[in-house]
């Protein structure tokens, strides 16, 4: 899916980077906390946060990372847009909380990007 | 001993939230024009982001350096204290000591120290208290 599909799906505003809306995604990850953004984002992931500080764009550069998503209809400054600006990164805004906007990408087919392997669980004991 | 072509120091200062980032940032810049394969040098990144925010939350001040041989990059962060008092501990996911200052900027989830572990090649860690801390991250270019 391209940012295009993204913003068409969130109803969001495009606050820069509307060259870049042709873009492919793959995957999405959902966090405001960077450290685990930093720790489990793979290739073309867009991010989801609700965090509007400008370490979100310097994460974002770090992993390669050519979309943010602000949920809550969260709208952050000018110093984080010029920055995101500079780098060529989208940087959207939806009226949709994180949740759901995880919610809306996934129906739409865009996955998460651990490889969670889930465990067995341990069988019931007999009473 | 290794000859390195490239050596740049990055003097990282305590409690700088504003400009925590901006060494990590020039060395991808950098790393990316000689370059680099895009997938190892998004591990670099991610390594040398983690141990500059370490260094401006944790420590009184330090330097991180970058050294480029034809095979490898090595980065190395040293600061002047306070030195960590239990490194298996700092090493294990989840372990954090860090303020609610930085945890209100998105850190401190205690991912740190594993994370860099875990993208570089080769991570050694040297710490005193009192003294300081020395990390050293090695990733190979081929």
């Amino acid at each position: 899916m391209t940012i295009a599909g993204i913003v068409d799906i969130l109803d969001a505003r495009v606050l820069c980077g509307s060259e870049n809306l042709g873009q492919e995604v793959t995957t999405a990850c959902g966090s405001d906390l960077m450290s685990d953004v930093l720790a489990f984002v793979k290739d073309k992931t867009i991010l989801i946060t609700g965090l509007t500080n400008v370490h979100v764009i310097r994460t974002a550069e770090m992993l390669d990372i050519h979309c943010i998503v602000f949920a809550r209809g969260k709208i952050p400054g000018e110093d984080v847009l010029s920055e995101a600006r500079e780098l060529g990164i989208a940087v959207l805004s939806t009226c949709h909380t994180t949740y759901t906007t995880c919610g809306l990408l996934y129906q739409a087919g865009i996955r998460g990007n651990n490889d969670c392997v889930p465990q067995a669980r341990p069988a019931a004991k007999a009473e | 001993m290794r000859e390195y072509s490239m050596v740049d120091h990055y003097p990282v200062s305590a409690r700088d939230f504003a400009t925590a980032g901006d060494a990590s940032a020039s060395i991808k810049r950098k790393l990316k024009q000689l370059g680099v394969d895009s997938a190892i040098l998004r591990r670099i990144a991610v390594a040398s982001y983690e141990v500059e925010l370490n260094l401006m939350i944790h420590s009184v001040g330090g330097t991180l350096t970058m050294m480029m041989s034809p095979d490898e990059i090595l980065l190395v962060s040293s600061d002047a204290g306070p030195g960590i008092p239990d490194i298996e501990k700092a090493l294990q996911e989840g372990f954090s000591t860090a303020d609610e200052e930085a945890r209100n900027l998105g850190f401190g989830a205690g991912m740190g120290l594993p994370n860099m572990r875990r993208n570089a090649d080769e991570f050694s860690i040297q710490s005193a208290l009192g003294r300081g801390t020395e990390i050293r991250m090695r990733f190979r270019l081929q």
